[in-house]
């Protein structure tokens, strides 16, 4: 409010320059406050690399084959997370089954078929934008009520933790794909519907290839999302002492995350160094699975 | 075949041209049973919602016949296992109001100085390169984040660097880290609403001789108030419901939280560290869980609720 009241009306000089278009950029405040703005970048990067950094320095002397190979122990030197490497894959496996269909379904007929106007559509689109922002932590409660109420009395099997998960990601693959979907030009769903295509055959054959690369960018998001996630699958029971390998649907499992909770609260020097190692090899799928998201979205995108 | 083509024979004679959506007035069973399977997988959604109340509620009614809500709700001593219980849940929300507003104190300054860099000063080419490197902070596992809490940030620098007498857990360990987790979260929704304001808007105040300073913080920023608005009220709510980094940094003790070294228990953090223990179907203890869920479920709805309300009017602006 200041600047304009301050400075006087002046005699514009024929010397100063009319239409640099950077009139005052220079000015104290201006650079300070630019000065800010690359400070708030800065501290966030600061706190990434000295995560990144820590966690290494922390997990170096762990990084080893046994890490992989063997299982948990009372001993920090022979224990590895073997189980907790195979139940993760079991569990995000099972959850990729269960929710891609389901995600995908729900998306297209939101965007391709279903009635704006209808308030069940309404309310559908309304649910899906509020169940993305529930803390995670509900959805394993969610699980628990659900299975306690089929009776089953061991709530930590694969199913189970892979059920929380599927509600859990299930509204972030709806958005994602909802966006691929409507990023697909009014034109192609026409001239598929001009040339007698049902409107089911053109979302098969030309609304749903097309926005393949989007949705599979999502999808590997979101399934990194429920790789990195412990709080529901806690709630369920999922921090055990597993020394078998998890072998179907209803079997025990643990998974990384919670293997790095677990070792993080233990006393010894040891496991916490085996948390970190753990943290390194987590960190590392994950970024592989985001580069992996970027290079589909960067190779295979097409722009309309 | 034949029925098409006459029909598309019509909007030759001057008609208007019949929407697409009057071939669906033909039978197809096969269409009919694929559409009916998208909007029962669509319905899910639904059901899942109307799951976690029902969920939540029915364990909660039976907490609630045993302990008066006002009890709940106004209590300030948080004890279910005990002896003598007690089921006052505020040292709960103390605690999570500490590590909220902890982590907001760090993330709504430097998210909305990342947003305006972004957004505002930022070339695409350099933008390109920033915001997946941000968007790195918020795919960080969050037990990961905990471990890093508790290790580095309350181990190292509350503790050893800087000698505050503190034990081997703090909310503000866990804030702190919190605040850095939720950074890209609201520097990403405030960038796109930035970024949604016209340029007409820029240019005028350009013209009229406003740095970019000013063009941002005068013109930009106010033009861009309710996206802004929600993306503090999304981080509020990531916050609230943020599990593991509480669960592991901030201590397990419940107790009236008044000074951020002191250790505290969220309702988040209770809940997960409550379901440790394994507590039979039906019992008190069981019911607690729930109980505190809905009280977490119901602030994170409203405050949802309220996000969504500010998106809308940021969407419709221009």
């Amino acid at each position: 409010m200041s600047a304009p009241t301050t400075t006087p009306p002046r005699v514009i000089h024929a010397s100063r320059p009319l239409a640099t278009g950077r009139n005052g950029e220079m000015r104290p405040t201006a650079l300070l406050f630019l000065l800010l703005l690359w400070f708030s970048l800065f501290v966030a990067f600061a706190v990434l690399i000295t995560l990144l950094v820590t966690i290494f320095l922390t997990g170096q002397n762990k990084l080893s084959w046994n890490l992989i190979t063997n299982f948990p122990s009372a001993d920090p030197e022979e224990a590895g997370a073997r189980p907790a490497i195979l139940g993760s894959v079991w569990a995000i496996g099972t959850t990729a089954v269960l929710t891609l269909p389901l995600g995908i379904a729900a998306a297209v007929h939101l965007e391709e078929f279903a009635d704006r106007k209808r308030w069940f559509n309404k309310f559908v689109e309304l649910n899906v934008q509020n169940l993305a922002a529930v803390p995670s932590i509900v959805y394993g409660l969610l699980a628990l009520a659900f299975l306690s109420m089929l009776g089953v009395t061991n709530k930590n099997i694969v199913i189970g933790g892979a059920l929380a998960l599927t509600l859990l990601i299930l509204p972030v693959i709806i958005i994602a794909t909802r966006e691929a979907i409507r990023a697909v030009p009014r034109e192609i769903r026409d001239g598929s519907l001009a040339l007698g295509a049902t409107p089911w055959q053109t979302t098969w054959r030309q609304v749903l290839p097309a926005s393949v690369p989007g949705i599979a960018t999502g999808s590997i998001l979101a399934l990194s999302r429920a790789l990195g996630e412990a709080a529901p699958l806690l709630v369920l029971g999922a921090l055990v002492y597993i020394t078998f390998d998890p072998n179907g649907l209803l079997s025990g499992y643990t998974t990384l995350p919670i293997q790095i909770f677990n070792w993080t609260g233990r006393p010894q020097e040891g496991f916490h160094e085996l948390a970190g190692a753990t943290s390194i090899l987590l960190l590392a799928v994950l970024i592989l699975m985001n580069a992996l998201a970027i290079f589909i979205r960067n190779k295979f995108q097409k722009r309309w | 075949m034949t029925t098409v083509s006459e029909r598309t024979g019509g909007p030759a004679t001057g008609r208007a041209p019949a929407p697409s959506a009057s071939f669906a007035g033909r039978r197809r069973p096969g269409e009919f049973l694929i559409k009916l399977g998208l909007r029962v997988a669509a319905g899910i959604t639904v059901i899942t919602t109307v799951g976690i109340l029902i969920a939540l509620l029915i364990p909660s009614l039976s907490f609630f016949a045993e302990v008066p809500v006002l009890e709940f709700l106004f209590g300030t001593r948080w004890a279910p296992r005990f002896a003598d219980a007690s089921f006052g849940v505020l040292p709960l929300v103390t605690a999570t109001l500490w590590t909220t507003v902890i982590a907001l104190v760090v993330a709504v300054p430097f998210g909305l100085g990342a947003a305006i860099l972004l957004a505002e000063y930022a070339k695409p080419r350099v933008r390109k390169i920033l915001k997946p490197l941000l968007e790195i902070l918020a795919g960080i596992p969050t037990v990961v984040y905990g471990f890093f809490a508790l290790q580095f940030v309350q181990g190292t620098v509350l503790r050893d660097w800087l000698q505050l007498p503190t034990g081997a857990f703090s909310v503000l360990a866990a804030g702190l880290v919190m605040g850095v987790m939720i950074i890209p979260t609201i520097a990403s929704i405030a960038e796109d609403a930035m970024s949604a304001v016209p340029s007409a808007l820029r240019q005028g105040s350009a013209a009229l001789g406003a740095n970019r300073m000013q063009t941002t913080l005068r013109v930009v920023f106010p033009a861009a108030l309710s996206g802004i608005v929600a993306a503090v009220v999304l981080g509020i709510s990531r916050a609230v419901g943020e599990t593991m980094i509480v669960a592991i940094a901030a201590g397990s003790q419940a107790q009236m939280v008044s000074n951020p070294l002191d250790q505290g228990q969220t309702m988040t953090g209770f809940i997960a560290n409550a379901a440790l223990g394994d507590s039979r179907v039906g019992s008190l203890e069981y019911n607690t869980l729930f109980a505190v869920g809905l009280l977490l479920f119901l602030i994170t709805l409203l405050i949802n609720f309220i996000s969504i309300r500010f998106v809308r009017r940021f969407r419709e602006a221009y």
